[in-house]
């Protein structure tokens, strides 16, 4: 089991998981979005390459309105 | 529109655009308003902020870059909410990641919640770090002449005074120190916040801005769409009539401008 970080809050996986695989794990496939990992960015064509780690944390970041 | 059309484009990083009124995409009622108002504005900069996804919830919600695609506008990622440069840069650094390497960015770094007054310490370290990352950097600050011109010697693409604090509606309140900025600055200025209606876009840019940047004056207006097309007229008069040249404010001048000869009655 690997417990991460995302947004903030605690969650924990049954077995370990890349970022693509989180992605869908969070039902954030096919949006746009952009994923900061320790406080470096994981370029989406890293995604299937970067496997996540006990204890990382993750900031998972959208668009939105704003001026 | 081609330079041939416009003789007078905004040139801001290398980059042309005909319409000189930036606006936001907060505080719409929804997305589709959001589209009408930046439509009805002619915006072709509008700023987007990056939050935290929800995770779990409204799986199926619709997303902003759907009704503002950043195929047809330039899009401005800001970094509203960050208190600390290091805050901002992680922010705007995950803005080039999701929007596909996009370098124009809007920095400010905010000093208070109460006020949301600039921090411009934090603001000038912000804005090295982003210089030399490559970024091309808007920036907002206060309207201090001598930040001014040091954000300008960093290598911002724009400089933002505000004209008086985010989202207070109170106009311009120091239109001397924007005019001494405006003299100094060999890049773009742009007033970014504190307009509240039409006028004040006008004024900005009968002062020599080069641009006006707003949000809550157009979404919090009573009818947005509206005001956006209200901005757009207020826009463009003020940057013709800074153009053309005003003429001398006089307490009194004798000078009709009918002819003082060829009056009935005379001998």
């Amino acid at each position: 089991m690997i417990s991460l970080t995302i947004n903030g809050a605690p969650r924990s996986f049954d077995s370990p998981l890349n970022c693509n695989e989180l992605v869908e794990r969070l039902q954030l496939g096919g949006k746009r979005i952009a994923i900061e990992r320790n406080g470096e960015i994981v370029p989406r064509s890293q995604f299937a390459a970067c496997m996540l780690q006990n204890g990382d944390r993750l900031e998972i970041v959208a668009a939105v309105g704003g001026g | 529109m081609n330079a041939i059309e416009n003789p007078d484009p905004l040139v801001i990083g290398g980059q042309s655009f005909h319409s000189r009124l930036l606006i936001g995409t907060g505080k719409y009622r929804d997305f589709a308003e959001t589209r009408a108002a930046i439509d009805a504005s002619g915006a072709q900069i509008v700023t987007v902020a990056i939050r935290r996804t929800n995770i779990g919830q409204n799986a199926g919600e619709p997303s902003l870059l759907d009704a503002v695609p950043a195929s047809q506008f330039t899009m401005l990622p800001n970094t509203a909410g960050c208190y600390t440069a290091d805050d901002a840069v992680r922010t705007l650094r995950l803005a080039r990641e999701l929007l596909d390497g996009h370098d124009l960015v809007k920095l400010e770094v905010l000093g208070d919640p109460k006020t949301l007054y600039p921090n411009v310490v934090e603001t000038l370290a912000a804005a090295k770090t982003l210089v030399k990352d490559g970024f091309r950097v808007m920036v907002y600050t206060s309207d201090d002449p001598i930040v001014a011109k040091q954000l300008e010697e960093i290598g911002c693409v724009a400089v933002m005074p505000l004209a008086s604090l985010i989202g207070s509606g109170m106009g311009i309140l120091n239109p001397w120190n924007l005019q001494i900025i405006i003299e100094n600055a060999k890049v773009p200025v742009v007033v970014d916040a504190g307009v509240g209606t039409a006028s004040d876009a006008a004024i900005a840019m009968e002062l020599g801005c080069d641009a006006v940047l707003m949000n809550t004056a157009i979404a919090a207006a009573r009818d947005p769409v509206l005001m956006a097309r209200a901005m757009k007229l207020a826009v463009a008069a003020g940057r013709d009539a800074w153009r053309a040249g005003r003429m001398p404010k006089k307490l009194y001048s004798a000078a009709p401008s009918s002819p003082t000869t060829g009056l009935i009655g005379k001998a």
